[in-house]
């Protein structure tokens, strides 16, 4: 799975060879929209940083969002996650349009995101970050949690029991009781995508993943956002500047350029299409 | 047992600084819990104090609120309902009056400056402050008033005859302040044990960390805010209590804020084991030093010693004794 090349030859479907065993091919498995972003546009006062964009997350698929520095990737993963408002334009959420909402509501509807410079509480231990993740699962009251009282316990127990799970699946045993802010870079990264995962989230949204990680920590992210995906079955959208990541990981990608929509479809589509080779290398105007 | 007189006024000198640290701590606390959660340094914390005690009073003896302001605009002359609340229904009301004020403080002004830099919240405390200060003179009336829950008070005959028993000298121990040391000690066990293992208390701790981090696991910041406030306002209902009934609910209760800051200094900001500890160091600092310096330089050190030991901590450890270490990543 390690083509990193824009310009390397088309890859097989799923299963075909062992070089692509963890790689997803195209139309595996998705299923119905989950989500729909309908003429989706966002401005800052004068400057227009989505411009009419609609594209759909499909159940259970790898969607990638990709694009130069500047696109409006991220703009569109915070509208997603509510932390935006778009100008214009619908979100569509399970086949209902989604009223503006705050990203704490949105996360409740069972949306978590990971951020791309890391938003992790340095002060707390690995496992009691992972454990806010369960925060929206979690149903026992104010009171009933003052007072420790009834299924307070009993729920806290469930709970840690569904998060040493996660912990277990992205191998981060050994620093479960290390407070965060001690952390390396990479398993920093690690334990945010383990908190967004801990809100069993049906759509995880994973700003740039990657950014800044060794080849060796860019291989085991990898791996884990696939075994996730084919494992639990988790819908991921996610926003990647490493063109030969993407490539491999995705089951459709959305480029992005200028707050447009240049290109829309499976890695293969994208990489044929004119306008993204364009916008990745650059045009003669001469 | 014989000791030597010296040492056992010394020791009782200690145990009185070990209690007066308690009641020093107790406001400290108000202050820690808000700055940790929120990074706002909440100068009206004093006065919440001293609202709390006045409400408290007002409740219990059946005051009419805003007495003088109805009398003036109406012509009557209603003072009280002619009513007394037990003490124990009282306390209740107060509490559950310093979480509507909490829902304000959130409505009315916390709501509307998210994201502004932490100088401009404390402004706003300070606002906060001289507004409540107001709102209770209005509401409860600025004379001097006497508050009793029913928490015993005097000299401790009991420690007294054990200590004569022991060192042939009794202590002179003030009941009220070792009910204090306990409610304390209660105090803080239960909000320990909250912050650590609820739900609501990592919530609590993720919002101090991080606020966007926060919000992107479903944390609602406006109902920790308000738990928050709430939370420091039930510490001033305490502290206001405590030291209602040893000097009386007068308006310079609004001050004992002010010997909560060399306490946070001491402690660090952060934490609460620092404040309880920094609470107690000066508390036993002070009366020590007045008991063995205070002579030589002709006494009244107690105005100013936790202050100048809370400026020597801060040259030497800026962050306090237990305050996390602020450490930039270059």
């Amino acid at each position: 799975m390690m083509m990193r090349d824009l310009q390397a030859p088309p890859e097989a479907g799923a299963g075909t060879g062992t070089q692509t065993e963890a790689g997803p091919g195209p139309g595996r498995r998705t299923g119905a929209v989950v989500m729909e972003l309908r003429n989706i546009t966002l401005r800052f006062g004068g400057v227009v940083a989505i411009k009419d964009i609609s594209f759909d997350i499909r159940e259970g698929e790898i969607r990638a969002i990709i694009g130069p520095n500047g696109a409006g990737k991220s703009s569109m993963l915070n509208i997603i996650s509510g932390f935006y408002t778009p100008s214009e334009g619908q979100v569509v959420f399970r086949g209902r349009p989604r009223p503006p909402m705050r990203p704490y509501q949105v996360a409740a509807q069972g949306i978590a995101r990971t951020f791309q410079n890391i938003a992790l509480f340095d002060g707390m231990t690995v496992l009691d970050n992972i454990m806010t993740g369960r925060l929206t699962r979690m149903r026992s009251g104010l009171m009933a949690q003052a007072l420790w009282w009834g299924r307070a316990e009993a729920e806290e127990l469930a709970h840690r029991a569904r998060v040493e799970r996660i912990i277990d699946f992205l191998e981060i045993q050994k620093i479960r009781k290390t407070p965060v802010g001690r952390l390396p870079y990479g398993l920093k990264k690690r334990v945010e995508l383990a908190r967004a995962l801990a809100a069993e989230p049906e759509i995880l949204l994973l700003d740039e993943p990657m950014a800044g990680m060794n080849v060796e920590e860019k291989e085991d992210m990898c791996r884990f956002i696939l075994d996730l995906n084919d494992e639990f079955g988790t819908t991921i959208a996610l926003i990647e500047h490493d063109m030969g990541v993407v490539m491999d990981l995705s089951d459709r990608v959305v480029v992005m350029d200028y707050g447009k929509k240049i290109g829309d479809g499976t890695p293969d589509e994208v990489r044929a299409n004119p306008e993204v080779i364009a916008a990745y290398l650059g045009v003669d105007h001469a | 047992m014989q000791l030597p007189d010296q040492l056992l006024f010394a020791m009782e000198v200690t145990l009185n600084g070990l209690m007066a640290g308690v009641m020093y701590a107790l406001v400290a606390l108000g202050f820690v819990l808000i700055f940790k959660a929120s990074g706002i340094f909440n100068y009206a914390q004093g006065v919440l104090a001293l609202f709390a005690a006045l409400t408290l009073v007002g409740i219990q003896s059946g005051q009419v609120p805003f007495a003088h302001l109805i009398n003036a605009v109406f012509g009557t002359s209603l003072h009280h309902f002619g009513w007394t609340v037990p003490s124990v229904l009282a306390i209740g009301l107060t509490g559950a009056v310093m979480v509507g004020l909490a829902v304000l403080v959130e409505r009315l002004v916390l709501k509307h400056l998210v994201n502004q830099p932490p100088i401009i919240l404390f402004m706003a405390t300070i606002g906060l402050a001289w507004f409540l200060e107001g709102l209770g003179d209005v509401m409860w009336g600025a004379d001097i008033k006497t508050l009793d829950v029913g928490l015993p008070q005097g000299i401790s005959d009991s420690v007294e005859a054990a200590t004569a028993a022991v060192f042939g000298y009794g202590f002179f121990i003030d009941r009220l302040d070792v009910v204090a040391t306990l409610i304390a000690v209660a105090l803080v066990a239960c909000l320990t044990l909250f912050s650590q293992y609820s739900k609501q208390g990592r919530a609590l701790r993720a919002v101090a960390d991080d606020h966007q981090a926060a919000l992107s696991v479903g944390i609602s910041l406006r109902f920790i805010w308000v738990l928050v406030w709430s939370i420091a306002g039930f510490v001033a209902l305490v502290a206001g209590i405590m030291w209602g009934t040893k000097s009386g609910v007068q308006f310079s209760l609004s001050l004992i804020a002010l010997k909560a800051l060399p306490v946070l200094m001491l402690g660090g900001f952060t934490s609460i084991p620092g404040a309880i500890v920094g609470g107690l160091i000066i508390g036993v600092g002070e009366k020590l030093f007045e008991f063995w310096v205070g002579p030589m330089v002709g006494g009244a050190t107690e105005t100013w010693f936790a202050y100048v030991l809370a400026l020597l901590v801060l040259v030497f450890r800026p962050q306090g004794l237990f305050g996390e270490r602020i450490i930039e990543r270059v």
